[in-house]
């Protein structure tokens, strides 16, 4: 059955997959390993209990989303060999080296301090445990360099040479690591990253204020949220734009796909709003768009002319309809964000935002906006690299490794099971601790283990709530 | 100076002790699952799990490094073996993520606690399974075909292969016991110290096992072993061997809690040179030395200059936190 398949789209399919599930717990972790730095920094400063309970409350979660991004990343680091080998023999030069300095910087240090981070504030103390957690979370973001360098370099491929057994070989490391798009990319993860977070904290706090508005806990965490979200979404938005133009200055094609420019614009390309891209025609049908505006955005010129996909050689398109999708749905959710964030900040300004219902309900409904967006994101930027996985330079087909289908298909096939009951239980384990509020003499993640042996579960830490300062 | 250094065996050198870190650390995370069956009682899980639970994601970065070790400094050979041992990779990294979030999702469940236990167990068992295969797989050779991996999927299951794996999950076991000894009390290592032995004898028999038969894959590790004078150098270890075997048992049976654990490292690391003396210089045995699979010297010196300043740092902090949850771990509530 599966020899009949391709097995270079099964290959692209399991790194689609593999790197999907990936995805959603580094940009989790990267932005509660900061956040639960900023709630013990403002516990040990003012003592105050309420923020050792909502630490100890995301530390538990933090510690299934971090266990899960761990064992889904090793994944990745063997997915360049195994179904990547072309790939691996052809960069490993200049990728390999990036990527051992992610584990060397990066995932050590953030490995090397979890244990204490998660078990350790009665036996070291508070400072130096206050100390583990920053290096856990200025881990996650050294690991978010190293990886975003190495994802940027194969957009924007910079400081190479290539020697006679056809391998990419690096002329000037500054460029390599610092090339074009690496800037751009690595501000507008990091800011999804805390966005992210942000609408997931936001979200558990908006549920149990919803239930009442009184709880202690979910007031701060909730607040701390929208001010993330207020701050940050509109820097986002403008970072995704300045992103944007990069993007047209060293991959115009990709810019093309997002656009749904099939066709050049010499006196001002239109912003299509919405269409169906249609890849054989290679036209956009049906489609609703606002004159000029594309060349406005893109270009600060109305009449500036674009050049659309029929300036490059067909081989050569990315594949439009999902880039323009994803595309759409990236910034859709983006300007939601941004509503989300203003509205917090006319609730605030009225004393309304601990009670306000459509707030709320609003940023409950929120929660999951964030995941989304960077998943969109990411396949925004990656398809549009296609058909290329180091950008005009190698073609993903001379990638692939020697495989046959069935084994290609086979190992996709083991990892969508596995993923789906291991993820899915994980999901329900973080939803189940987010159900419950935090509350006084919230324990961490081992803490509570005598009271669970006893049957107790957590959810009836609920009842112990009243007693917060 | 650099120019006189030769630095594919500097990072042959590297990976080799990137990778034997590995075993050393998560060697007895993985035995200690492997154990999981055998200790029944919900206590004695809670203590076992809690004895690694503060630094096994650490201990299993080691990996990372060696994998990606690999790739940056010999991508040759990553882009030939990963394919050839496609299967035993994939199966580790299941037995991985199954190993992986057992450590947390076993706390976030009283129904469910079972299934996360036989995960546990069961990742343990099939991680530990493909390394050993491929390890076995590497030894006997792949078939390579200008700069790829030409062989079938199936290649790497061998009798020698599956020797090799059955032998790597005595090993781990035999350092998960005496892990047990390390960190436990009571009835929990009086048992350590009955597996012990019984792990002990095991794991002599597949040393002798995977001795045996290595020479016969190839002339070149027989010639490595037994021919003149290469046979001078190398006796050492196998006298090595029964000297530490020796040690061993006396710390058995005079019941000394923090030394068998130790020696069994030993153990290993006289097998890891035993093997390291069959390979130098292949890194894909037979068929590409240290030399050909090469990164550029400039990749290579770079990774150099990071490897030397971080890796004493790492060893430090890790150190450290080995030493913050020193000393026996207590049923109940973690370490005291």
């Amino acid at each position: 059955m599966l020899s009949n398949l391709d097995p270079i789209v099964l290959a692209r399919a399991q790194f689609a997959f593999t790197m999907s599930f990936h995805i959603v717990f580094p940009a989790f972790s990267i932005g509660l390993a900061s956040y639960l730095a900023v709630l013990e920094a403002i516990w040990l400063w003012t003592g105050r209990e309420v923020f050792l309970n909502l630490f100890h409350y995301w530390l538990k979660i933090f510690a299934i989303a971090f266990g899960m991004g761990v064992v889904s990343g090793i994944v990745m680091s063997y997915q360049f060999g195994t179904n990547w080998s072309g790939f691996a023999d052809k960069t490993g030069p200049v990728i390999g080296p990036l990527m051992a300095y992610e584990v060397l910087t990066a995932f050590f240090l953030e490995a090397g301090f979890l244990g204490v981070m998660l078990f350790g504030l009665d036996r070291v103390g508070p400072r130096l445990h206050f100390v583990a957690t920053l290096m856990v979370a200025t881990g996650t973001l050294i690991s978010a360099f190293w990886i975003l360098s190495a994802n940027s370099w194969m957009q924007t491929p910079a400081g190479y040479a290539v020697n006679p057994d056809g391998q990419f070989v690096v002329a000037d490391w500054f460029k390599v690591i610092f090339n074009p798009s690496f800037p751009y990319r690595l501000v507008h993860m990091v800011l999804a990253a805390y966005l992210t977070t942000s609408l997931v904290v936001g979200a558990v706090g908006a549920y149990h204020l919803l239930r009442d508005p009184h709880l202690a806990g979910p007031r701060v965490m909730f607040s701390m949220a929208m001010w993330m979200a207020a701050l940050v979404a509109p820097i986002q938005i403008l970072a995704g734009d300045q992103h944007g133009l990069n993007t047209l200055e060293h991959q115009p094609a990709k810019v093309m796909a997002m656009e749904g420019h099939y066709q050049s614009h010499p006196d001002g390309a239109p912003l299509v709003l919405f269409g169906l891209p249609d890849q054989a025609a290679g036209r956009v049908g049906y489609q609703i768009a606002i004159p000029k505006l594309s060349s406005l955005i893109l270009k600060h010129s109305l009449d500036a002319p674009l050049a659309g996909l029929d300036t490059v050689p067909r081989e050569n398109w990315p594949p439009v309809p999902i880039t323009f999708w994803s595309f759409r749905v990236m910034v859709a959710l983006g300007f939601l964000i941004f509503g989300l964030g203003l509205f917090s900040l006319w609730t605030r300004w009225r004393g309304t935002l601990f009670v306000s219902r459509p707030l709320h309900i609003f940023a409950l409904s929120m929660g999951p906006a964030g995941f989304i967006a960077v998943l969109a994101g990411w396949i925004t930027t990656e398809t549009g690299r296609q058909p290329f996985t180091v950008y005009g330079l190698l073609r993903t087909a001379d990638a692939a490794s020697p495989l046959a289908a069935p084994a290609v298909g086979s190992s996709l096939l083991a990892f969508v099971v596995v993923y789906f009951t291991v993820f899915a239980a994980g999901a329900i384990y973080i939803l189940r601790l987010m159900a419950a509020s935090p509350h006084h003499g919230e324990q961490g993640p081992r803490g509570d283990m005598p009271a669970r042996a006893a049957g107790i579960t957590p959810a009836s830490g609920v009842a112990g709530q009243g007693a917060l300062p | 100076m650099m120019a006189a250094v030769d630095l594919a065996t500097v990072w042959a050198f590297i990976i080799a002790f990137a990778v034997f870190v590995y075993i050393v650390m998560d060697g007895f995370d993985l035995g200690l699952g492997m154990l999981f069956p055998l200790f029944p009682a919900k206590a004695d899980r809670d203590v076992m799990m809690n004895s690694v639970a503060p630094v096994w994601d650490g201990n299993e970065t080691w990996l990372v490094l060696g994998g990606g070790g690999l790739m940056a400094a010999f991508p040759l050979a990553y882009a030939v073996l990963m394919p050839a041992l496609y299967t035993p990779i994939i199966a580790m990294l299941i037995g991985l993520i199954f190993r992986g979030v057992a450590f947390e999702f076993r706390w976030r469940t009283t129904a469910a606690r079972n299934r996360w236990d036989i995960a546990f167990a069961g990742g343990s068992l099939l991680a530990t399974l493909a390394q050993g295969v491929a390890l076995g797989a590497i030894l006997q050779g792949v078939h390579v075909e200008g700069r790829n991996y030409a062989g079938g999927w199936w290649d790497w299951l061998t009798l020698f292969s599956l020797l090799t794996g059955i032998a790597l999950m005595i090993g781990y076991c035999l350092l998960g016991a005496t892990w047990l000894v390390l960190k436990t009390e009571g009835a929990l290592r009086d048992k350590a110290y009955r597996l012990s032995w019984v792990l002990l004898f095991a794991m002599l028999a597949a040393i002798a096992m995977v001795s045996l038969a290595t020479p016969f894959l190839s002339i070149q590790y027989a010639q490595r072993w037994f021919a003149w004078p290469n046979v001078i150098l190398v006796a050492p270890v196998p006298i090595a061997v029964a000297a530490v075997t020796a040690l061993l048992m006396r710390s058995l049976a005079q019941k000394q809690d923090s030394r068998p654990f130790f020696l069994s490292l030993v153990l290993f690391a006289l097998s890891y040179a035993g093997l390291g003396i069959s390979m130098y210089p292949y890194i894909v045995p037979q068929s590409i030395t240290i030399w050909q699979a090469a990164a550029p010297r400039n990749s290579q010196i770079f990774m150099l200059v990071g490897f030397a300043g971080l890796v004493p740092l790492i060893l430090g902090y890790t150190g450290w936190a080995y030493w913050v949850f020193r000393g026996k771990v207590r049923a109940g509530s973690g370490y005291h």
